[in-house]
């Protein structure tokens, strides 16, 4: 079984959030914390992510961009929301745009709360993302293994 | 060189260059990061992020677009097992040329603008590499009598005694060629360029994982090109190659990570020119003397 979990590439996305943990996001990628070690590339390219990292709260004009992004992600794939305004919706979640945290639109696997994130945190939640991506990689593996020999017993 | 010799070679770039090449981008970007003091990933990491990316879920826009990149890949092991045949230097260059047509066409046959804007400036890219490669063979015609691989290393004198212009202008577009910054407008490593992934923007899992492998193959292959300058019938020769390649490819990454980006235009203009005065010269020197 390949270890997958040592190459999580990472798509960031900037809901409606105030720019706060998108800083904090880009700071966990320089010297100082440097994810990179920990193989954490950032693509900007949804074909090429394993890990959807989102900021910011879900509002009725960036709900159908969010989930075209996550669509576009091939399967194995997990979610992240950065930010207590993610998860929930945060200080805006009553606003008159605001739906919610990211999950009203897309599944949410792991919760990274903060106002805003600290880079220790956003790296902790790219690590259990990652646990969870090898996991999926595995279940992705054996359901494909199981498609084929249905394919050749056909 | 008899044919014994050449068939060990071909296979062992067909076997060895892969793994050659991602040790060689492994250390790229750790020397990198140290350079920014950084940690940096292993030196494994892009075996590794290959391995991952041949495992994931296919999605293609086009699905002649994994024909077109195979094609890209076969096109430049063919390439490169010709040059470690010891076939014509010049005929290598062709091909090489050939090969990048079909990134072109994996890219623009998506029609996403992204990509589509990646491959145009993959061609620029190749009209800034065409000529000094093409002068670098015709140098080693002069220089040495003969386009072939097995008679220019079979000299009593290294080729770039005679050619050093040539050389500079190879070591010039080596940095285009590499896709390292100052020229890297079709497709960067570096995070958040403007152009998304420019002309890999629209390959994912199979298709981006081969794209790697076909950069391994001819990083290993354009190595070989430096190396072919330095050695002569002497055996010590091929430890100053050698040396000369780690140098080189130091080159690259000091280069990489202390420019920023040009402008298509200028790279185009600044290549030409330096292909030009410093290839030029040389073959004018050549011919002369």
């Amino acid at each position: 079984m390949a270890n997958v979990k040592r190459s999580p590439w990472i798509l960031h996305y900037d809901g409606s959030s105030c720019n706060g943990c998108d800083i904090e996001v880009l700071a966990s990628m320089t010297p100082v914390y440097d994810a990179e070690r920990l193989g954490v590339e950032n693509t900007g390219d949804p074909m090429q992510a394993d890990i959807f990292l989102i900021t910011g709260g879900i509002n009725s004009q960036n709900a159908s961009v969010v989930k075209q992004l996550y669509d576009q992600m091939p399967r194995p794939k997990v979610v992240v929301a950065v930010g207590i305004c993610a998860c929930t919706g945060g200080v805006f979640k009553d606003a008159y745009n605001i739906l919610g945290g990211a999950d009203t639109v897309i599944p949410v696997d792991i919760y990274v709360p903060g106002c805003a994130a600290r880079p220790q945190s956003i790296i902790d939640g790219i690590i259990r993302a990652r646990d969870l991506f090898q996991k999926r990689s595995e279940e992705h593996d054996a359901l494909m293994k199981k498609k084929n020999l249905e394919r050749r017993q056909a | 060189m008899t044919t014994a010799v050449r068939v060990i070679f071909v296979v062992l770039y067909v076997l060895l260059a892969p793994l050659i090449g991602a040790l060689l981008a492994g250390i790229d970007r750790k020397i990198s990061a140290r350079m920014q003091r950084r940690i940096g990933p292993p030196v494994l990491q892009p075996l590794y992020d290959v391995i991952k990316l041949l495992k994931k879920q296919v999605i293609a826009v086009d699905r002649s677009q994994g024909f077109l990149i195979v094609s890209y890949m076969i096109l430049t092991v063919i390439t490169g097992c010709l040059f470690f045949a010891g076939v014509d230097v010049l005929m290598v260059f062709f091909i090489l040329g050939t090969s990048s047509v079909f990134l072109y066409l994996a890219a623009v046959v998506t029609g996403s603008a992204m990509s589509s804007m990646g491959a145009q400036r993959e061609l620029v890219q190749d009209m800034a590499i065409e000529p000094a490669l093409l002068f670098s063979a015709v140098g080693f015609y002069l220089a040495t009598g003969s386009f072939e691989v097995g008679s220019i290393i079979g000299g009593p004198v290294s080729a770039i005694v005679k050619m050093p212009g040539f050389f500079a202008a190879f070591l010039f577009v080596l940095t285009i060629k590499m896709r390292k910054s100052p020229f890297d407008t079709a497709q960067g490593t570096h995070a958040h360029q403007e152009l998304v992934k420019g002309i890999t923007t629209e390959m994912g899992a199979k298709n981006l994982a081969y794209f790697e492998i076909t950069e391994w193959y001819e990083t290993v292959l354009m190595m070989a090109v430096v190396a072919i300058y330095i050695i002569n019938s002497h055996p010590a020769s091929i430890i100053a190659a050698i040396v000369v390649i780690l140098l080189v490819y130091f080159l690259e990454i000091l280069i990489d990570n202390t420019c920023a980006r040009l402008k298509w235009k200028d790279m185009l203009v600044l290549s030409w020119t330096v292909t030009l005065i410093s290839a030029g010269v040389n073959l004018i020197l050549l011919m002369v003397i």
